[in-house]
């Protein structure tokens, strides 16, 4: 047995990692999702067998093209934090562990900007 | 989990299962939903190309994983956010939510491919 006090243990910092954060995070934004991908469910139950002037429609309404960023962003931020629990919990090899973090981030963080400026492109009209 | 003293349990294979549909949703669910606001931008010829696909068997494949993926995990999410709050953790009620969750998830899904399929 170790003599020495870790500073982390004494400060009362656990593992002075950033894990909290983490799970609050990974929590508010599933708080968000259950009323967005509820939305979502009812947007798909109305848009069932819609040609492309209904689906046109449905994106272009301010309301609905709010909602449609809001879940992107919530749904690849909340990916992104997942992914990175399972790459951290299976992948054993250091560099691959590396590459894929940056992969997760990479994409979800594409993703929220590609989402949000087509479905404003459909919103606003350009 | 997998090992010679395992013995499989709704509880955990719930678990690995909120996984598994979380890495599905976020690999290929999200991309699929971003597939398709691109085809509404690009206009009536890509859109009709994209429910093209989705009518075939690769695409209702694709489309029934999603929305079985979508519905347990946002039924088991809400598990998850009540077992968060300290509450419902004695093995009992862990489970009748985890069947609870499991009736829920093949309704949605049933439903939704029901109507999307």
């Amino acid at each position: 047995m170790s003599m020495v006090n870790p500073l982390a243990k004494a400060r009362g910092l656990g593992s002075a990692k950033s894990g909290v954060h983490h799970w609050y995070a990974q929590r508010a934004s599933a708080l968000l999702l259950l009323f967005l991908v509820g939305w979502l469910i009812f947007s798909m139950f109305r848009l069932a067998g819609a040609d492309h002037a209904q689906a046109s429609a449905f994106l272009s309404s301010p309301f609905n093209a709010a909602f449609m960023i809001l879940l992107l962003i919530s749904l690849f931020y909340h990916g992104m934090l997942g992914l990175q629990v399972v790459i951290e919990d299976y992948v054993r090899r250091p560099g691959l562990e590396i590459f894929l973090h940056f992969l997760t981030r990479a994409g979800a963080f594409s993703g929220m900007a590609v989402g949000t400026v087509y479905v404003l492109k459909l919103a606003i009209g350009a | 989990m997998i090992g010679p003293y395992y013995r499989p349990q709704l509880t955990s294979i719930m678990s690995i299962t909120h996984r598994a549909t979380g890495v599905l949703l976020s690999v290929i669910g999200a991309p699929l939903l971003l597939c398709w606001i691109i085809a509404v931008n690009n206009g009536p010829q890509s859109y009709n190309a994209l429910t093209e696909f989705f009518s075939g068997w690769l695409g209702k494949l694709l489309v029934l994983a999603i929305l079985f993926s979508m519905s347990f995990h946002l039924l088991n999410g809400i598990r998850h956010l009540i077992w968060d709050t300290g509450r419902a953790l004695e093995i009992k009620s862990a489970y009748a939510l985890g069947w609870a969750v499991l009736g829920g998830t093949v309704l949605l899904t049933l439903s939704l491919a029901g109507v999307l399929l």
